[in-house]
């Protein structure tokens, strides 16, 4: 689904990935780990099509960025720690706004379908700057999934959420996970992505350090592989 | 680094002859102007200085398109060093143009329309410089700037034809068709000798001066380069 | 499952179009301020300017469009700062539709906020001077002129968004650039209100439109560039 191969992305001088390679299969789903500054974001951004590589290919669902650009932002869902969302206007016109922006005309069923699925569809006539930071970020959530993509990147989910907003999120997530989607999702924190990921890839200076499944990590626990990837 | 070639050395030197003999035909062997007097000498190097500069102001709007074109961060550095040469070389013509106007419109400085635009030019420049400022992502930097100065490149002669609608007291010494134009006269032999070496004396000192600017920009360059090496 | 997606270009551009209005009336952020900030500038004026019945009238088209530009950029700015803040730019540029439809969208936007507070502007400089502002030919140049303004100014607040110094910014890169609008705008209105000659009137028209066509053009070729990493 995702092939990444000798990825580069240079600012300026500064290099901050170096040569990722870097792969996922339908359907798994990738805890990408790693300190503030491994240049976590700055890779999710280039697979959202949000930022250009330097060097290297990128293929998502069988297109390649940066060249078919549109048909891989046709195939994704991005959900970052800023929610995306308008403030002034309801749940509702959110999600219309975006069904219109992607090219639905008929989006009513969608929407009250979404809106459900994230647990708002009592609010849906409320306008979101009226929302906690934590069903601002479900309705992102459900925001990425209008179009049904088949690919979900999530960036720092759960920045910001308290204990219950977080346990919320758990739900959101593991229905998306069990729906088949392929989603790579990056955090510093590990606690949440223990539970829900198949694979956990640490990405360290710029590339990516170590990779284990679910079922290798049996034998150690997630925090001591963390830690040794985090010193090779 | 290379040290300077020998060519821009013999540049530097011819610079300063050529602009030292320019300056003595000018101020000594022209023709004092019947009407104005010796203040008229002035325009030799005014109109030099004026040429000279929106000739780069318009090199540098190719420059733009070349940068956007090849994303080669070497043409933005081009870019820059045409536009710092130009911007000096600009003001130094209003600044001539001011000295030139007081004995003969009897003030410093009027607000017609040549004049107006003129500074308005002149802050177009000032503007990419203050642009650029603010951005510290390199690429970023050079993108925006090749942006500004292609649209400032396209809207100074856009403003220049303006001054068309309106009568101007600016004297016209080519076209020589306006009555009302206060200060214009015809040029003899002798004046338009002078008027063209001066000409090219400020084409060359633009190129030389330009061509120095742009080595600097190649030494930050490498500055910047092995202050990283330095850091990892 | 993501197949059946074709958005058209017009649908997103109207898409955005009708989410920053929508938006808008429910707040009224933007308008008002520039409402409220046009009113203040005309009242910095009338006590700058010490103006008379007869000086009035050869002023009136540049208080006009000082007033006009200053409370542009306050909406421009404003527009643009929105999507960035939320990190909604984001959201608009994951559309799988071409970049040009986010530049239109808020192209027309701010065209509609700024033309919104010329309207309420006109008849209430019209009262407190005593003039008729309410004239066909002034009114094509207001439309005009905030055509070109704003075509340049959208792609310029895109810029300047994105810089440290922000705000601040906008009006030092868009002013010089927009001179030549704003100087045809003002010409072409004065000479509406003063019923000059047409022929002398048609030159500043035909110097609008052709600005209005070039940096449109131009912006929306550049847009990408500037809004992509």
């Amino acid at each position: 689904m995702i092939i990444v191969k000798k990825l580069v992305k240079r600012f300026g001088l500064k290099t901050v990935l170096r040569g990722i390679d870097f792969q996922v299969q339908p359907g798994e789903f990738v805890a990408l780990l790693g300190p503030n500054g491994a240049g976590k974001t700055t890779f999710l951004r280039i697979l959202a099509s949000l930022s250009r590589p330097s060097l290297g290919e990128v293929n998502i669902a069988g297109y390649k960025l940066p060249q078919q650009a549109r048909h891989v932002r046709a195939s994704i869902g991005v959900v970052t720690h800023l929610p995306l969302l308008y403030g002034d206007l309801s749940a509702e016109e959110n999600l219309r706004f975006y069904a219109r922006l992607y090219g639905f005309t008929d989006y009513n069923s969608r929407i009250t379908e979404i809106l459900e699925m994230v647990g708002l569809e009592t609010r849906r006539r409320d306008l979101v700057r009226t929302f906690s930071r934590g069903m601002q970020q479900r309705l992102a959530i459900g925001r990425a999934m209008l179009h049904d993509p088949d690919v979900m990147l999530f960036d720092e989910p759960y920045t910001g959420l308290d204990q219950d907003a977080s346990s919320m999120l758990d739900v959101v997530l593991k229905t998306v996970a069990k729906q088949g989607r392929t989603v790579v999702m990056t955090s510093h924190d590990l606690s949440h992505a223990e539970e829900l990921a198949t694979r956990f890839d640490i990405l360290s200076r710029g590339v990516i350090a170590a990779s284990a499944t679910q079922r290798q990590l049996k034998k150690t626990n997630l925090l001591t592989f963390y830690k040794q990837a985090l010193l090779s | 680094m290379k040290s300077k070639p020998t060519t821009l050395k013999i540049l530097d030197v011819f610079s300063i002859l050529v602009l030292g003999t320019a300056a003595y035909l000018a101020l000594v062997v022209a023709p004092t102007e019947r009407v104005m007097g010796n203040v008229q000498r002035v325009f030799y190097f005014h109109v030099g200085t004026a040429w000279t500069a929106l000739l780069g102001f318009i090199f540098a709007a190719v420059l733009s398109v070349i940068y956007l074109v090849t994303k080669d961060r070497k043409w933005d550095r081009i870019q820059v060093a045409a536009i710092e040469v130009s911007l000096v070389f600009f003001f130094i013509t209003i600044v001539l143009g001011s000295i030139w106007a007081r004995p003969v419109w009897n003030t410093w400085w009027t607000w017609d329309p040549r004049l107006t635009t003129a500074t308005i030019t002149e802050l177009i420049y000032i503007a990419y410089f203050m642009l650029r400022q603010g951005i510290d992502d390199p690429d970023r930097r050079a993108r925006f700037g090749a942006v500004y100065a292609l649209l400032g490149g396209l809207s100074a002669p856009i403003t220049f034809f303006a001054i068309r609608l309106f009568r101007t007291i600016h004297p016209v010494v080519i076209a020589g068709s306006n009555p009302e134009a206060d200060g214009s006269f015809s040029m003899t032999g002798d004046m338009l000798s002078v008027f063209f070496f001066a000409l090219f004396t400020f084409t060359v000192i633009f190129i030389d001066l330009f061509w120095n600017r742009i080595r600097l920009g190649d030494l930050q360059e490498k500055v910047e380069q092995l202050k990283l090496k330095v850091t990892m | 499952m993501a197949d059946h997606l074709s958005p058209s270009l017009l649908r997103a551009i109207f898409a955005i179009v009708w989410k920053d209005l929508r938006a808008e009336f429910r707040s009224f952020e933007l308008v008002s301020a520039m409402l409220v900030f046009s009113l203040l500038v005309i009242l910095i004026f009338n006590f700058a300017l010490e103006l008379d019945i007869k000086t009035r009238q050869s002023v009136t088209a540049g208080v006009l469009w000082s007033t006009f530009a200053f409370a542009g950029t306050l909406g421009l700015n404003r527009s643009m700062a929105i999507e960035k803040d939320r990190g909604s730019l984001d959201g608009l540029l994951l559309a799988p539709v071409d970049r040009s439809a986010i530049y239109f969208g808020k192209f027309i936007s701010n065209l509609t906020f700024m033309t919104l507070v010329e309207i309420i502007v006109l008849p209430i400089y019209s009262i407190l001077y005593n003039t008729n502002l309410f004239q066909p030919g002034l009114l094509m140049v207001i439309l005009l002129g905030s055509i070109g303004y704003t075509a340049v100014g959208t792609l310029l607040a895109a810029m300047s968004v994105q810089t440290r110094t922000r705000d601040v910014l906008l009006p030092i890169l868009l002013f010089p650039v927009a001179f030549s609008v704003l100087l045809a705008a003002v010409k072409a209105s004065g000479g509406f209100l003063n019923n000059s000659e047409l022929t002398d009137i048609l030159l500043p028209i035909n110097l609008l439109i052709a600005y209005d066509i070039i940096f449109i053009a131009v912006s929306f070729m550049v847009f990408d560039t500037v809004v992509e990493e």
